[in-house]
């Protein structure tokens, strides 16, 4: 099976999946049900958006939730502006997205990576949560919307249909549109990491030097990368905004960040389903753990953390991969051979 | 006048404070290319060593100064061993795997001590300059703080360790070619950089209210001071602080404290951004 057929193969799967989770479940669950499984998918998105960025354009940002925090603040104080909710969904796109131009702009045309670029972005989530930390004064309004420092926004509106400011989404169709959209990101990152472009992004990762050495511009193909990450993490956040009804600066706090870096870490850098997985098993163990209150939930994620990279460093998928590989192809035949010299590429 | 002094006391035990939390981090960065992002969370045991040695009846200097730091540096000599040396020349997986550590030990602490503030009162009482009064604990840290400096200076550049050390991180080959074991240096290094931080943290114990979660922002600090401070450990450590600390102190004087920390937060941003390699990296090149 070639590469593309693959893709349209695992898209097909992803979007029946979708719709048939999208129109079938509501029958089944109620809505506090779908509510506790939305969240999921949610932040399955979230995870998307980092998997992408720093899977596939090799940039590691130490403050992704920065852009989720952004879309959800965006959306927020914009739906308690205009009541009509299209435009605020935009914004939460847009917002992130130009941050992101500008804040990408900056450190990625610095040639800042690695080590540095973790403490550039650590050093920005930090400042967004101290400043909207300290914004609960009555003189941070903008518009209608009070910023309300570390109590954040209460009662966001939740989306309507565009042009009918009156027919706002129920539960279900809430949840119908969060999974929808997580299969349309899911299945277009797929086509885009298989175009030209995602070709070029994963040639810089590989190599940045032979990457410009061949004409492509190196900065500019990371930055483009960083803001496509960040517009998935903006819609994340405004749907995020839409589940709770409510948004604080917790979600600027490091250990948002550490979050998503764990649920990537252990689905896979480098694969797009394994962070999904990744972000639902861990999401789905911590409130068991919280609800079992047996031990605290940061000593396991820690220890998870920690020990996924010291035994499993590409990640639960690859590995899954790698066992099944190793299954279905007898030894030493050159087929087996094949496999194993491409898995063994950095 | 008075105010002046005062002011200027303030920047200096500010940027002081950030050399002490920072130079354990630098030592291990500056000497093996490892960032440790659990960095704050054994600044953060350091602080709860102090506490519980201290309300067990210890005397409180001797729990700051010597239990903190002794009980800290050990557990970072085990760090090392169990996690770290797997590790090495793998930066972006040392961080990740350090941080995953300061998860769990807030996590740990959190269930021993619970997510309740935690302190031990100040030993120093106030201190009178002119018309205005202040606390004497500054000048403690202050003093702590040169102490530490040039008792690190002698042991890198005046003993057997120093040269030892400089040796392997410089060429870790050659140093076991001459008779050195580099694993055993490693470990020394880190337990000293752990040791450090758990120095800060019993230092910082009776002016912060401790938490599980303190080291995290004391971590994250001490990262950036150590990024912009670049390759050099003693002079990119006050170096950096120095910047940063002014830029905090003054901006929290003008503005509020909080105004101080975000001030300081996009100086290093700024810095990182215009400096890649840290002061150390463009300027006063190849000091210790």
């Amino acid at each position: 099976m070639t590469g593309k057929m693959n893709d349209i193969v695992s898209s097909g799967l992803a979007g029946s999946l979708a719709l048939a989770a999208a129109f079938l479940m509501p029958l089944f669950f109620n809505d506090w049900e779908l509510l506790q499984l939305m969240i999921y998918v949610i932040l399955s998105m979230l995870a998307l958006s980092l998997a992408f960025i720093w899977g596939f354009g090799g940039i590691l940002s130490f403050g992704h939730a920065v852009f989720f925090g952004l879309g959800a603040y965006a959306y927020a104080i914009a739906a308690a502006n205009f009541g009509e909710t299209t435009l605020p969904l935009l914004l939460s796109i847009a917002v992130p997205s130009v941050f992101a131009v500008l804040f990408g702009y900056f450190m990625l045309y610095g040639r800042i990576s690695d080590v540095y670029l973790g403490a550039i972005t650590l050093s920005l989530t930090l400042v967004f949560e101290k400043f909207m930390n300290s914004t609960a004064g009555p003189q941070y309004v903008i518009g209608e919307a009070r910023l309300g420092g570390a109590n954040g926004i209460p009662s966001i509106p939740r989306l309507n249909v565009p042009g009918f400011p009156d027919w706002v989404l129920s539960t279900s169709d809430l949840f119908g549109l969060c999974v929808i959209l997580l299969a349309g990101v899911y299945i277009g990152l797929k086509f885009l990491i298989s175009s030209d472009f995602g070709r070029i992004i994963i040639a810089v990762r590989e190599n940045e030097m032979r990457a410009e050495l061949l004409g492509y511009d190196a900065r500019k193909y990371k930055l483009i990368t960083f803001v496509i990450g960040a517009a998935i993490a903006g819609l994340a956040g405004c749907l995020f905004a839409n589940w709770g009804g409510f948004i604080s600066p917790k979600v600027f706090a490091l250990s948002q960040s550490i979050q998503i870096i764990i649920w990537v870490v252990f689905g896979g850098v480098g694969t797009l389903v394994g962070p999904i997985l990744g972000c639902m098993l861990i999401q789905w163990f911590t409130t068991y753990l919280t609800t079992v209150n047996i031990i605290n939930k940061d000593v396991v994620l820690g220890a998870l953390l920690t020990a996924v990279v010291l035994l499993l460093p590409s990640g639960l998928i690859p590995t899954i991969q790698r066992l099944i590989n190793k299954i279905r192809l007898p030894r030493n035949t050159t087929a087996r051979i094949a496999v194993e010299k491409a898995e063994s590429r950095p | 006048m008075d105010f002046y002094i005062v002011a200027g006391l303030e920047v200096i035990s500010g940027v002081a404070t950030l050399v002490l939390v920072a130079v354990g981090l630098a030592i291990v960065f500056g000497m093996m290319r490892v960032i440790n992002l659990a960095h704050g969370e054994f600044l953060m045991l350091g602080a709860y060593t102090a506490i519980t040695a201290t309300n067990a009846g210890i005397n409180i200097f001797v729990s700051m100064l010597v239990i903190a730091p002794i009980v800290v540096g050990l557990l970072g000599i085990v760090v090392e061993r169990v996690i770290i040396r797997y590790l090495y020349g793998r930066l972006m997986d040392t961080m990740l795997a350090t941080w995953g550590l300061s998860l769990l030990f807030i996590g740990v602490v959190t269930m021993v001590f619970g997510n309740t503030t935690s302190g031990i009162s100040s030993p120093l009482g106030p201190v009178t300059i002119g018309s205005v009064s202040t606390s004497g604990y500054k000048f403690f840290i202050i003093a702590v703080t040169i102490c530490v400096i040039v008792g690190l200076y002698i042991l890198f550049k005046r003993t057997r360790f120093g040269l030892i050390a400089r040796a392997t991180m410089q060429n870790p080959d050659m140093a076991a070619t001459l008779g050195v074991d580099p694993n055993r240096t490693y470990a020394a290094t880190f337990g000293l950089g752990a040791a450090l931080a758990g120095l800060a943290g019993g230092v910082i114990a009776p002016v912060t209210g401790i938490v599980p979660t303190i080291g995290v922002v004391f971590g994250a600090k001490a990262f950036i001071t150590v990024i912009g401070g670049g390759g050099s450990v003693i002079i990119g450590t006050i170096s950096a602080s120095s910047v940063f600390g002014t830029i905090n102190q003054v901006t929290s004087f003008v503005s509020t404290p909080v105004m101080g920390e975000v001030a300081m937060l996009l100086a290093a941003i700024i810095l990182v951004r215009l400096l890649p390699t840290g002061i150390t990296g463009r300027f006063f090149k190849g000091g210790i």
